[in-house]
């Protein structure tokens, strides 16, 4: 039963990041922006998320933190929906970016290039059977409801669908198509943002470079495995985080290299992908850039 | 349009010059720095390090590196001038920085770390004026008069300490190892650590993982908590990690379950935050600081040989930490672990360096 119950909470808390940025992306897409950065975003939000909290607490550090997420969201927006520079090239130099930043900005603030001091995260809440939990993974699974109500309910979600779907027939109607191009990706920004600071002050209490280890990438491939869904995303996050943490708990024998324990998330991951033989339906104009034509 | 081609043109010419500006300032500091370094030569010796993935502040394996240098420093004073580098994420540079550092006129270069090892061997014989300090690296061949000196540390030595000490304390029979990239140095450390449990308690119960196997395994806190945190949960009430900055998240999973880390190559309880300090039972010092100290001092003083150098227990190369924080945790079994330290250093005791020997040091403890 212990093992069981460790091992849900283990996986949940290495669900939350991929699903926080899982989500984000979702919002990006459906706006019909593809945003290969957010793995940059998570890593300013992990750093920033610190820097906020070491000198200002917690509250400050998840504020600061998803500003930073946002603030390379925008620098996103600008050129893709703006500028209509290629999606995928403006999202790789913006891990770059965050990559480089980061480090330099450590090195100013902490005076050491790879890690920050200690920091301080939220207090931690009681649930029933998993005991003391971060807030934040409270709030990335009230997100998945509240992020299929949005994207089905209301004025804003629709709106935000129909300008990844159809970009020309809501301008037509009126829809002004770069404001709701622009929400979704600062939205994604926001939530990566979000992410890494969960890393750093919830996870580890600590800012250590390259500790968001590619989670920004597999948070991609989990919405896209979510088949551009919150739900499906929640679905897909879990089976990563899940796979992980049981991967932890494998041990090492004659019968079973180490390496191959390793192994473990990804290919769990290939199994249910070849297995699942579903349609994926992306936005239908997911990644093109809308040009208004001027006649 | 013609506006446009202007433009166009203009952009193309500036940046054409910066291209050019960028060769002539490549050009220029080499020259420069040589006629500084034949002015200063006779009096400053240049010592530069570079360090390996996880970079200062992880509290551990590079901070002691660079509590070696920064001693050297204060000792020497304006005799030395130091510099320190940190390579990329992924360390795809640290060749790079080593030629670097030696193209700048260095005269004493360390590499923080057994990835060095092609990187050094490499570049040193580039460079055969430059003197190399290679860190837990091994290159082969090496005599008086090479260049490269190899630094290395009997890990197994310490862990046996800290594993003993596991073991006199542990109140479940389970005691955990989390090993930061699976290799043989870490391997060592593994080894060492089990059969100084074993050696105090043949019945005890040690569960072992590793965080992975490439060098990202050394700065991934948040597996180092999960892995920690499993060990707590299934039984084990004292783990010990071996994985530079990943160990951090032992270290947070420790003090969230109210049980025991053991720290290893720097003394990790001083560098803990406040109330993570009382659950940090030890930590093995892998005493780095001492091997780039006394290197240094060696070059200042004209003494600096090649070949291999081995820190043990019997040089005080490597130890546990005793400090204003532990002291009342374990000054029940400072005697019993130092009876052990004398039976190693005499010999009495051989601590395995991996699994094969620790094999064989079972069927020992068995007769």
């Amino acid at each position: 039963m212990d093992f069981i119950v460790e091992l849900i909470a283990s996986s949940l808390r290495m669900t939350v990041p991929i699903l926080l940025t899982g989500i984000g992306a979702v919002y990006t897409e459906r706006a019909g922006v593809v945003n290969i950065g957010l793995e940059g975003m998570m890593i300013v939000g992990s750093f920033w998320g610190a820097l906020g909290s070491f000198y200002f607490g917690p509250y400050v550090g998840f504020l600061m933190g998803m500003s930073a997420g946002m603030a390379l969201a925008l620098i996103h927006a600008v050129a893709s929906v703006t500028f209509r520079v290629n999606q995928i090239v403006s999202g790789v130099a913006l891990n770059i970016l965050a990559f480089g930043s980061s480090r330099f900005l450590s090195q100013v603030f902490f005076k050491m290039a790879t890690t920050s001091p200690h920091v301080k995260g939220l207090r931690p809440v009681k649930i029933p059977v998993l005991g003391d939990t971060s807030p934040i993974i409270v709030l990335a699974f009230i997100l998945v409801p509240f992020t299929a109500f949005i994207l089905e309910k209301t004025v804003f979600g629709l709106r935000l669908k129909s300008v990844g779907e159809n970009p020309l027939a809501a301008d037509t109607l009126g829809v002004n198509v770069f404001k709701f191009k622009y929400a979704g990706v600062l939205l994604s920004g926001l939530l990566a943002g979000l992410a890494g600071t969960y890393l750093s002050l919830e996870h580890t209490g600590m800012y250590v470079e390259g500790m968001t280890q590619g989670k920004g990438f597999i948070a991609l491939a989990a919405m896209i495995f979510g088949n551009w869904t919150p739900y499906g995303t929640m679905w897909a996050s879990l089976l990563f985080g899940f796979a992980e943490s049981l991967s932890f708990r494998v041990v090492e024998s004659n019968v079973i290299p180490y390496q191959f324990i390793k192994m473990i998330p990804y290919l769990l991951t290939l199994a249910v992908l070849a297995g699942v033989v579903r349609k994926s339906t992306p936005p239908a104009a997911d990644g093109i850039p809308y040009e208004r034509e001027m006649h | 349009m013609k506006l446009k081609k202007l433009i166009a043109l203009i952009v193309a010419v500036s940046m054409l010059l910066f291209v050019f500006a960028g060769c002539a300032k490549k050009e220029m500091p080499p020259s420069e720095g040589t006629t500084q370094q034949q002015a200063e030569k006779p009096k400053k010796v240049k010592v530069g390090l570079v360090f390996d993935v996880g970079g200062r502040g992880d509290l551990s394996f590079n901070d002691s590196a660079y509590a070696g240098l920064e001693r050297a420093e204060k000792e020497f004073g304006d005799r030395i001038e130091v510099k320190y580098l940190e390579p990329s994420a992924g360390g795809e540079n640290r060749e790079q920085l080593l030629r670097l550092l030696a193209e700048d006129g260095y005269d004493l270069i360390f590499g923080v770390g057994f990835m060095f090892t092609d990187h050094i061997r490499k570049v040193a014989q580039e460079f055969p004026d430059t003197k190399f300090g290679l860190i837990d690296g091994y290159i082969e061949d090496l005599n008086e008069n090479s260049n490269v000196v190899c630094l290395q540390f009997k890990e197994e030595e310490g862990s046996f300490l800290v594993g003993s000490a596991a073991a006199l304390k542990s109140k479940t029979g389970k005691i955990g190892f989390v090993g930061g990239m699976k290799i043989p140095l870490i391997e060592k450390f593994e080894a060492g650590y089990m059969a100084g449990a074993k050696y105090i308690n043949p019945d005890i119960e040690i569960i072992s993982d590793y965080i992975g196997t490439t060098g990202d395994a050394f700065k991934d806190p948040v597996k180092g908590k999960e892995l920690a945190l499993k060990q707590f949960k299934s039984g084990a009430d004292i783990v010990y990690h071996a994985s530079g900055a990943s160990g951090i998240g032992v270290i947070e999973a420790a003090a969230a379950q109210k049980k025991f880390a053991i720290g290893v190559d720097s003394d990790q309880s001083l560098t803990a935050k406040e109330d993570q300090r009382p659950y940090i039972l030890t930590s093995m010092l892998k005493r780095v600081d001492v091997a780039v100290y006394s290197t240094i001092k060696d070059f200042i003083e004209g003494n600096y040989k090649g070949g291999y150098k081995v820190f043990g227990l019997a040089e005080d190369g490597v130890g546990y930490a005793v400090n204003q924080y532990n002291k009342d945790l374990i000054s029940d079994i400072i005697p019993k672990l130092d009876e052990i330290k004398e039976k190693i250093v005499k010999g009495e005791i051989k601590v395995p360096a991996d699994k094969s020997e620790y094999e064989e040091f079972l069927k020992g403890l068995k007769k």
